[in-house]
């Protein structure tokens, strides 16, 4: 089995490896995975306040090359987007840019799980100023 | 990028020794006859050469030529010898005795056993991956007809302790067959001495081609017979039809007559490269520990956990130019982690942490040493971007989070 040349690159240079302050109001924390079922995920978003953009992400991974380049890549397309704009990422974008074979798709599924629990992390610390969103949005 | 190829993955398959090679050619070319025509030279020469090959193997393990039955490699070998003896025997009894860490080979011929009326039991492995002779023991009942149990573990090299096994075998009166794949050519074998009446093994993991292998079966005390699974012109003294594949089994027959001469000095070499590569890494990382008792181990294999560091992963850091295995099988929904080590205790998160060293003949020490470097970049890189290694380093106790398991 033969990885894409993308794929190679991020697991070999991988982007944006590090760690947020979890305690941080503005700072979303996804730890998804397992230990006992081969890979661990843990990917955090710096939300800047003012203008209610993704200003940050890092990523850590324990797992096989496809994991760890599905949430490498995950990270550089965080930066920038709007929480809801992230929200958007669906795991099969993740399989067609990093070419994921078959048996590797979970990897990208993981990827996506991540950055929905970073974002729901995010979101219930600041809890009122999302409900106060969803009013402004309804009205 | 450094083009250099180290091959460590000797346990899944030696490369063909250039000398069996060269002693397997003319069967293709001058002397391409069938061993079982009788009424001309080709088939003679053909004959011959393999009458020869047989020799050659016998004389490895030390038993009669007519007690090898050849086969098309170890699989076909372990198929014949669990449902075989299971069909000779059926009127004496059905169960079937075997372990847990067994190969595939056995383990899913025990499991059509059982589909076809048989019961087996699978033996636990202790902590250190040998079977309990106790259990064993008390395992035999009066509906026992086989003890299959594996010479040399292929995933860790654990020997199990095949004399112990034989003498219990021999007390109750039943037949022991022993899976010694990775055994055979790379330390002394004698399965006379030992008590085993049935033993499979095959050339292309003692440096000789694919596609060929062997089924030792007792001819005396006791006679044994395997009811044959592959019906057709009643080769093998009717045990196994097929036309003898005779460029391979020249070249089995010549691996095995390389390894008699050779796997002493071998075997005394590797152990002390896999000795240097155990060393050297557990004296550079910290977390790592080896699997499986270290005193009864065959000389070339090595299979060492790297905590908080998943195996596929950490191989990929490195496998464009080492090749070995990976206690970890990232491939499906289910990532199941080793069998083998689950079933030693070892725990799935280091399971999934572990790889499998298995050194060969072509191995050299610059190898090693470049492996050893390696390997050790490699940990310390996946470990930089391991979420659970930067957990365990500020003490947070790994069994106390909730994992979310998909």
């Amino acid at each position: 089995m033969a990885y894409s040349e993308k794929l190679l690159d991020h697991f070999k240079n991988p982007r944006n490896v590090g760690t947020l302050d979890k305690g941080s109001k503005t700072v979303g924390t996804g730890l998804v995975g397992a230990p006992e079922c081969g890979d661990v995920m843990r990917l955090q978003i710096e939300v800047d306040e003012s203008t209610g953009k993704i200003s940050d992400a890092k990523f850590k991974t324990f797992g096989c090359g496809s994991a760890i380049a599905s949430s490498s890549l995950a990270t550089e397309w965080l930066k920038g987007k709007s929480v809801d704009e992230a929200l958007a990422i669906d795991n099969m974008e993740i399989v067609e840019e990093l070419a994921l074979p078959p048996v590797k798709i979970h990897c990208s599924v993981l990827a996506e799980d991540a950055i929905k629990s970073a974002i729901a992390d995010y979101r219930k610390k600041n809890g009122a100023e999302v409900e106060a969103e969803a009013t402004s949005e309804k009205a | 990028m450094d083009k250099r190829m180290i091959y460590l993955d000797n346990n899944a398959t030696t490369p063909t020794d250039p000398r069996v090679v060269d002693k397997m050619v003319p069967f293709f070319y001058e002397n391409p006859g069938n061993a079982a025509s009788r009424n001309h030279p080709y088939g003679w020469v053909a004959e011959e050469a393999v009458d020869y090959a047989r020799e050659q193997i016998a004389n490895l393990i030390h038993v009669d030529p007519k007690e090898i039955i050849f086969t098309s490699g170890a699989t076909e070998a372990d198929n014949l010898g669990i449902k075989g003896v299971f069909e000779m025997y059926s009127r004496k009894g059905n169960h079937i005795i075997t372990c847990k860490t067994e190969h595939k080979a056995v383990l899913d011929a025990c499991k059509k056993v059982e589909k076809m009326g048989g019961s087996v039991t699978y033996l636990d492995v202790k902590g250190d991956g040998l079977i309990d002779l106790d259990e064993l023991r008390a395992a035999i009942t009066d509906k026992t007809i086989l003890v299959s149990i594996m010479y040399a573990n292929n995933e860790t090299g654990l020997i199990m302790p095949m004399k112990e096994i034989g003498q219990i075998c021999e007390e109750k009166g039943v037949l022991f067959m022993s899976d010694a794949t990775q055994a055979v050519g790379k330390i002394d074998v004698n399965p006379k001495e030992l008590g085993i009446h049935i033993m499979a093994f095959t050339s292309h993991k003692m440096y000789g081609p694919k596609g060929v292998g062997a089924l030792f079966v007792n001819r005396k005390n006791p006679r044994v017979k395997v009811t044959s699974q592959m019906d057709g012109g009643g080769h093998e003294r009717g045990m196994r039809s097929g036309t003898l594949n005779v460029p391979g089994i020249v070249g089995f027959g010549h691996a095995a007559e390389l390894a008699a001469k050779e796997m002493v000095q071998d075997a005394e070499r590797l152990s002390r490269l896999r000795d240097k590569l155990e060393s050297s890494l557990l004296a550079n990382l910290e977390e790592c520990e080896v699997n499986g008792n270290p005193d009864h181990r065959m000389p070339h294999v090595s299979n060492v956990s790297f905590k908080h560091v998943e195996g596929e992963g950490l191989m990929m850091t490195f496998n464009q130019n080492i090749a070995l295995s990976s206690g970890s099988a990232c491939t499906s929904a289910s990532l199941e982690p080793s069998y083998v080590l689950v079933a030693m205790g070892v725990g799935d998160e280091l399971a999934h942490s572990s790889l499998r060293f298995s050194l060969g003949r072509f191995t050299k020490e610059e190898d090693i040493d470049y492996a050893i470097e390696a390997v050790t970049k490699g940990v310390n890189h996946m470990r930089d971007l391991s979420p659970i290694w930067e957990m365990y380093k500020e003490g947070v106790d790994l069994s106390s989070v909730e994992w979310s398991e998909h």
